[in-house]
């Protein structure tokens, strides 16, 4: 059996589908949201590559490089808000984040 | 890439530059010299525009790539950059006095503003997907750092987690949309999507269509993809808030119209369906949920949601009328909004952020200009006839009605007027009731001049409204 | 037409705009007198400009000037447009409007002296003056509904002005209730156009409005009417709640709780007279429409006649003349239905001089007297008051009706037009009209008795005090007086018969009574001396010697009359019983309405969970919304991935 585009897609459906489960089952712990996020994005660079395979050119393979740059951004902001969350609070529990609402 | 492509790129290049400069130079600056930051800050901005509308432009109407066609210039772009200077010069100009008042580092706020200013120049300019993106995130990365800018504030750093993991939700969604999209058409090009998407379309495009449109809805804030807004409105400072609150909305039409309208415009039958249940939801239950709020700041988000159902409305049309309407409204309400934040900045003089309604009571009587600048803001948002926000409300009712959806358009007018009462109510409270305290209200004169000019914009866009319709009505 | 006239056409509105801006906004800085001076300036050239747009049009017969300024949005053919239209109806109704204007504003200096809202004062009636010619210079049906609504906005915020005054707050909410009424029938006249003309302009309206004459509109199923007929009703519905005519009179009396200027300057002499010059204005279309007309008649009649009643039983100075106002508005009211509109906006100038004076006079007696305006306790000030007393009798002696007072030829005219007049009702107007003299008579020389004839009845302290005002009151009242004696005699003859009003006023062929009247009229000492044989001038005399005999001669018949008449007295006095019906039938319900929402309103806002209280269901649902947005960070997400399968579920496994 030879992997094809299909087998690919399907891989990165899974992934997104886990990191999506992971964001709103995941009640404990927020640095497991930060995981499932990254888990999204290399679901999407999955998708990216695949589809940059598939179609013989690379604009979708340079796409990932900016995501990939972009995620590393985004991962360092997301861990600096975290560090100010715990010491503003001390907890990193998703459930005690609930003083904004209604 | 050649010269004539840097030109093209001329105002974001000087936007880019600068904000270097100021990071850099800034952080030799003695505390009591940062006034000067926004000083410069705002120079830049003015010299922006500058550079922008000094643009040697044998035709105004002419549609100009560059870099590889990731990159358009076209008279849409060219207004809603400059609103885009207008309202984050006005919002400069307001967040000062706050910013000291609250110790939040004013060369972090200045340079993250601009950061997220040059990412609305890159997505109202995005022809491609990968600028969509690079131009989304540029939005998005500062707004999470500003809405964390009080950082030993509780609400503040809530508010930034949450903006964060549900924006990286929503990125990682409009991402997936594109990348089915570029499978399908084989191109990151918007223009050539649209040629291929001509020829036909399949199931895995309508899903891409689908996390697209789930992405915009996001960005904009409309039902179901609205709740991040009041939570994130109302933990982050005033001065952030009114940020995050006004420029992204100019941004976040640029981007629907590119991706929806140039890219995928020949899928408008499964987008304007999709539109028309994501708008119903938002001004029902915009309007709805800000009635029952006490706090300026949630109630402001919640009146966000609905007046963003409203620009659906133009834009789902998918007509050249409903569009220029949308964009029509997203300049008046992006003004409105700096204001109406403005004038919230203005009253958090005391380090106490005045987001409850109690305290706009008899604010007529502590400072009688400043209650007459919140009437017309609050007017023109409850869609007053003469002030901007009616005609705003006005022209999309009308691109709807000409479009043939009555219903949508009996039930926008229904909710504006169920909406009225809550923007009226504030204005009873200032009118109306004693107010709780007498403390002076002081105010900076450039502060005074800016808020003044904002306020009576409402008037004055609305007695000369064809002024700006003429140039969105052009745009298309 | 020139650019310069056009600027001056500007101006005339937008000076008061300016002047009640800077007495509004920046009133704590420029300080009181800086308030009066802008804004007194500013309607001085208003005034002056006014004048001369009058001399072009009257005096060098320049051509009518219609014009639009601005074009604010163009609707699928609908333009909604900024425009001026400037004939010689609108440079009467503008050269009165800032004239009197004028006047009060000097005379406000004096009446407001101690008021702490003095800078709020003159701002509003700056604002008043800017709304009120915007309504009479427009162009368009929309214009004249925003000045419509502008003067009604300022009418209600100066009756409310003294806002810690109960009864104050009271009729400012009867006045806005009653003129919604109004406003409602004014709105849908106005939609009623819209829909069959196609248009807002005037001249575009009139151009295609004969052509209508046989149309007609279903306004519930099964049931037409003729267009015309429609639209005219309609409007005269909103001059009804504007102009105070029965039954939408009653806001117009307890508008006196306002400052006393207020009730000369919109109460009497501008704003209730909108009502007359709009359905002048509207003569071409009223023409049309017989049973308009009529109507128009019939309602004119019983205000003139029966509101000029209830002022013999009043004892409030300014209700007393507040009636007499309903009763001088009813006359012009029949003046239109008669079809003849000049003379209704002659008696409307008129009007406008002497009442003004009469208001201005009364407030100077209740200047005088320390606020206080019950006429039990005045008599006597004729020495006092020298000045006040002379001028409010020759206006009293214009409002009867004495002939060569201005008054007389007016009121003369309209009756004699009535009398001519051959459409069902003239003759109930007639009589109505002609009883009314006798009525008008009895009222105005009860005041002047009252006020100032007789022994002094005031308190021994007051008396002491009292003394005529200063300047700033007594100027207006000279320079009002002037007008109120003479300016009968100098324009009956051009305005009337000497095609004054040109097209600015269509009269249908068969309907001119006044060309009728003009056939036999000699010059205006002629109608005086003509008069002496007629009965009008004989009713006068009437009216007078019965108002000596009861209130002068002998105080005691007074006593008698009102014991022998008591049932008719307390017919009177309970002003027909409008108020009661009208607040048993709607306002009692409203009123049951509205303490409802303000009960759920305010514990939803003490509860913070409902605060708008209107509708419990749209509390419910905001509630239930906003227990959905719990705080917590998967319930977001949840909802987005909820919305996302949703949309998946709809567009691709549906389809």
């Amino acid at each position: 059996m030879s992997l094809t585009l299909a087998h690919f897609l399907a891989l990165g459906g899974i992934l997104f589908s886990l990191s999506v489960a992971g964001i709103f089952l995941n009640r404990k712990n927020i640095i497991i949201l930060l995981m499932a996020i990254e888990l999204m994005l290399l679901a999407v660079n999955m998708n990216f590559v695949a589809f940059s395979r598939f179609h013989g050119h690379l604009e979708g393979q340079v796409f990932v490089f900016f995501i990939l740059t972009v995620a590393a951004a985004e991962a360092a902001i997301g861990l600096a808000i975290l560090m100010v969350l715990f010491r503003n609070r001390n907890s990193i529990n998703v459930e005690d984040m609930d003083e904004l609402k209604g | 890439m050649t010269a004539a492509d840097l030109m093209l790129a001329l105002p974001e290049i000087f936007v880019l530059g600068m904000t270097c400069i100021i990071m850099l130079f800034g952080l030799w600056l003695p505390e009591e010299r940062q006034g000067m930051i926004s000083f410069v800050s705002i120079m830049t901005l003015v010299f922006a525009a500058i550079i922008l509308l000094g643009w040697d432009d044998p035709d105004p109407a002419a549609v100009s790539f560059a870099f590889n066609a990731t990159f358009v210039r076209d008279q849409m772009a060219d207004v809603l950059k400059l609103s885009a200077f207008i309202v984050l010069a006005a919002i400069l100009v307001y967040a000062r006095q706050y910013l000291r008042v609250f110790k939040v580092a004013m060369l972090e706020y200045h340079v993250l503003s601009l950061f997220l200013l040059l990412g609305v120049m890159v997505l109202i300019s995005a022809a491609s997907m990968l600028t969509v993106y690079l131009g989304l995130e540029l939005i998005a990365l500062p707004s999470y750092a500003l809405v964390a800018l009080r950082r030993d504030d509780q609400r503040s750093t809530e508010a930034a987690m949450k903006y964060f993991v549900l924006g990286s939700l929503a990125s990682g969604l409009l991402l997936y949309g594109l990348s089915m999209i570029y499978g399908v058409t084989g191109t990151l090009s918007l223009a050539q999507v649209a040629n291929i998407t001509a020829m036909g379309n399949n199931t895995v495009l309508v899903l891409g269509l689908i996390f697209v449109v789930i992405g915009i809805a996001f960005k904009l804030g409309v039902v179901p993809f609205h709740m991040w807004v009041p939570d994130v409105y109302h933990g982050a400072p005033a001065a952030v808030t009114a940020l995050i609150g006004s420029l992204p909305k100019l941004a976040v039409f640029a981007m629907a119209i590119r991706l929806l309208s140039d890219g995928l415009g020949n899928m408008q039958m499964h987008w304007m369906s999709m539109l028309v249940v994501l708008a119903t939801l938002s001004i029902v239950v915009g309007n709805l949920v800000a009635i029952a709020q006490s706090n300026l700041k949630r109630m402001l988000a919640y009146s966000t949601i609905g007046h963003m159902g409203f620009m659906l409305l133009g834009l789902l049309t998918g007509s050249d009328q409903g569009f220029s309407a949308a964009m029509f409204y997203a300049i008046v309400y992006a003004i409105m909004a700096a204001g109406a934040f403005g004038v919230m900045i203005l009253l958090s003089q005391h380090g106490v952020e005045a987001e409850h309604l109690d305290d706009y009571k008899g604010l007529s009587k502590r400072s009688p200009w400043l209650a007459l600048m919140m009437l017309m803001l609050m007017f023109s948002m409850a869609g007053v006839p003469v002030f901007a926000g009616f005609f705003a409300k006005w022209l999309v009712i009308q691109a709807v009605i000409d479009a043939g959806m009555i219903w949508l358009a009996i039930l926008a007018v229904i909710f504006s007027v169920i909406g009225a009462f809550y923007y009226l109510r504030v204005v009873k409270l200032m009118y109306f009731d004693a107010p709780d305290k007498d403390d002076a209200i002081s105010v900076p004169a450039d502060f005074r001049a800016a808020l003044t000019l904002n306020g009576s914009a409402q008037l004055l866009l609305g007695i000369f409204a064809n002024i700006l319709i003429g140039l969105c009505v052009a745009s298309f | 037409m020139n650019t310069d006239l056009h600027i001056i056409l500007l101006a005339i509105p937008l000076l008061p705009l300016f002047g009640a801006v800077l007495a509004g906004l920046f009133g704590r800085q420029i300080g009181r007198a800086g308030a009066h001076w802008i804004t007194i300036l500013a309607v001085a050239g208003s005034l002056l400009l006014s004048l001369y747009v009058f001399k072009l049009i009257v005096f060098d017969a320049m051509p009518a000037i219609n014009t639009s300024i601005y074009t604010w949005a163009v609707t699928g053919g609908l333009k909604f447009e900024i425009g001026f239209l400037i004939d010689s109806l609108t440079v009467v109704m503008m050269t009165v409007v800032t004239f009197v204007s004028l006047m009060v504003h000097i005379y406000t200096i004096g009446y407001m002296h101690d008021d702490p809202g003095y800078q709020r004062f003159f701002s509003y009636i700056a604002l008043f003056t800017f709304a009120m010619l915007m309504l009479v210079m427009s162009n368009n049906f929309l214009q004249l509904f925003f000045g419509w609504e502008a003067v009604g906005l300022v009418s209600y915020l100066l009756i409310g002005f003294w806002f810690k005054k109960e009864s104050a707050i009271f009729a400012n909410l009867k006045a806005f209730l009653v003129n919604r009424v109004g406003d409602f029938g004014f709105l849908l006249g106005i939609a009623a156009i819209v829909v069959s003309f196609g248009s807002l302009d005037y001249a575009e309206v009139f151009a295609v409005a004969p052509t209508a004459v046989d149309q007609t509109i279903s306004v519930f199923p099964g049931v037409e009417w003729a267009l015309l007929t429609f639209v005219c009703i309609c409007l005269f519905i909103g001059a009804m709640g504007k102009s105070a005519q029965a039954p939408l009179h009653v806001w117009l009396p307890d508008s006196m709780e306002g400052p006393t200027p207020i009730s000369a300057l919109i109460h009497a002499a501008t704003m209730v007279t909108a009502g007359i010059f709009m359905v002048a204005r509207m003569s071409p279309l009223f023409e049309l429409s017989e049973v308009a007309l009529s109507f128009v008649l019939v309602i004119g009649a019983i205000t003139a006649l029966f509101m000029g009643l209830i002022g013999l039983v009043q004892n409030d100075i300014k209700r007393v003349i507040a009636y007499s106002t309903l009763s001088q508005l009813g006359y012009m009211t029949v003046a239109l239905g008669a079809s003849a509109y000049s003379a209704a906006i002659f008696h409307l100038m008129t009007h406008a001089f002497f009442k003004a004076l009469l208001f201005l006079g009364a407030g100077s007696v209740i200047i005088a007297l320390h606020h206080r305006q019950d006429m039990r306790e005045m008599g006597g000030l004729r020495r006092v008051l020298p000045i006040t007393f002379v001028t409010a009798w020759l206006g009293s002696l214009a409002l009867m009706g004495v002939p060569l007072f201005s008054g007389f030829y007016s009121k003369d005219i309209i009756i004699e037009a009535v009398h001519l007049a051959n459409r069902p009702g003239a003759g109930f107007a007639y009589w109505c009209v002609l009883l009314g003299v006798v009525v008008t008579a009895m009222y105005s020389l009860r005041l002047l008795f009252l006020t100032f004839h007789g022994e002094p009845r005031m308190e021994q302290s007051v008396r002491e005090h009292a003394h005529e005002p200063g300047w700033v009151v007594t100027v207006p009242l000279i320079l009002l007086a002037i007008p109120s004696v003479f300016i009968g005699y100098f324009s009956i003859e051009p305005m009337l018969f000497g095609g004054f009003f040109g097209d600015a006023i269509h009269v249908a062929a068969g309907n001119d009574v006044l060309a009728e009247i003009g056939s036999h009229f000699h010059g205006p000492l002629a109608m005086a001396v003509h008069a002496l044989v007629t009965p009008v001038f004989w009713l006068v005399v009437l009216g007078s010697a019965l108002a000596v005999a009861i209130w002068f001669w002998k105080p005691q018949l007074a006593v008698w009359c009102r014991q022998r008449f008591s049932p008719l007295v307390h017919v009177l006095d309970r002003k027909y019983w409008f108020d009661e019906i009208y607040q048993a039938m709607f306002a009692r319900g409203s009123a049951r309405l509205g303490n409802g929402l303000w009960r759920y309103g305010d514990i939803a806002v003490i509860d913070n969970l409902m605060v708008n209280g209107s509708a419990t269901l749209v509390g419910w649902c905001a509630g239930l919304l906003r227990y959905l947005q719990s705080g917590y960070l998967y319930h977001y997400a949840f909802a987005m991935i909820v919305g996302l399968i949703m949309i998946i579920f709809t567009y691709i496994i549906l389809a």
